[in-house]
């Protein structure tokens, strides 16, 4: 045993429990229970071996061993590949798809936090090394609390104001307030929508947020969110009953239109406020300084 | 090329609407059309679109 191996045990138990507490599963049954997890936990244990290793590795001057994190970079973008590949193949037998920016953005954050758990166990070692294992404790508290803020995005009802707007048919249109939504023949499958289907208008806080909403990932995400939470009064072979979201191009609010197999509007309504923003659909045009240019010039 | 949407059936009472491609289901009266487009719709995993009272199309999306 040297004169590490406790700050090495630490280092690791911290990241360990870094991951586990950044290892949800949610509504979203992700990662899936058990076999999923054990995988993660598996793979947070290894990015937490690799962040507490490499301060005892420099302090024994032993700098060519830190080009291991790089082995760890890309050990971890294979995960964001594993999640990936195996996401998309399961969405195609979604009943209600995630869509491909949903997918992208869990597969970033699975990659994330590994790095995250690299970093505890590192700043964990390192400060008990340093100074003693209280002193290290504190520290790994404070990781932890950084590492779960971190973690946590902004959710849609913060930028967006939720309404709950009845269907209606003009001719064979269906409509949601003003918003065309999709062309229905049948008579008896409109009426079928009318008594199952509901109909909510988002309207955008800002003008960032039009584009984000836009983003037909992020309208994908809200629909896949709110069938399963749910459910969806749907089957393979009925095109007709699709959720579908739709865009008011002059102010950019948006019509959801949904055919949810608990048809409570309240709830309904929390759930599409609780979808997460996803990061790849953020946009930020305020942010750009040419178009402020633009707008001061305006001014 | 991908065609992603296509025309799979017409459904009309009035023969002299429609002409072409795909085929021309003649229908008596719209109530026969509602059945026999509820049935196409089930059998093609279709969408039954009305452009106007007596003219529907099933299309594949």
């Amino acid at each position: 045993m040297n004169e590490y191996i406790y700050a090495i045990v630490f280092g690791i138990l911290i990241g360990v429990v870094a991951r586990i507490i950044m290892l949800r599963t949610d509504y979203r049954q992700y990662p899936t229970n058990l076999h999923g997890k054990i995988i993660h936990l598996s793979l947070g244990f290894i990015a937490a071996s690799l962040g507490a290793m490499a301060v005892p590795a420099l302090m024994e001057q032993e700098y060519t061993a830190i080009t291991f994190l790089t082995l760890a970079a890309s050990q971890f973008r294979e995960v964001r590949n594993m999640e990936r590949q195996t996401l998309t193949e399961i969405d195609e037998l979604e009943l209600v798809s995630r869509g491909k920016t949903y997918i992208e953005g869990i597969a970033i954050s699975f990659e994330g936090r590994n790095y995250l758990v690299i970093l505890t166990s590192l700043v964990g070692t390192l400060v008990y090394i340093l100074f003693n294992v209280y002193v290290a404790l504190i520290t790994g508290l404070i990781c932890l609390i950084i590492a779960k803020s971190l973690m946590s995005g902004s959710t849609l009802k913060d930028i967006v104001a939720i309404d709950h707007h009845p269907l209606h048919f003009k001719d064979a249109g269906l409509y949601i307030d003003n918003i065309y939504i999709m062309n229905i023949g049948l008579k008896a499958r409109q009426e079928e929508i009318l008594k199952y289907g509901m109909g909510f208008i988002l309207t955008p806080k800002n003008m960032n947020v039009i584009t984000t909403i836009a983003n037909l990932g992020q309208r994908q995400a809200i629909l896949h969110d709110v069938s399963i939470s749910l459910g969806v009064f749907r089957d393979s072979g009925t095109p007709a009953l699709t959720p579908l979201i739709k865009r008011d191009l002059d102010d950019g609010r948006i019509g959801v239109f949904i055919l949810p197999q608990v048809r409570e509007v309240e709830k309904a309504a929390e759930i599409i406020g609780a979808v997460p923003v996803l990061e790849n659909a953020i946009r930020m045009p305020s942010q750009s300084r040419t178009h402020n240019k633009n707008e001061e010039a305006d001014l | 090329m991908n065609i992603e949407k296509a025309i799979l059936a017409v459904i009309t009472t009035d023969k002299a609407k429609i002409d072409g491609g795909a085929p021309i289901f003649l229908c008596d009266d719209l109530e026969e059309m509602q059945v026999v487009a509820a049935n196409l719709e089930a059998i093609m995993d279709g969408i039954a679109h009305a452009l106007s009272e007596n003219l529907y199309i099933i299309v594949k999306h």
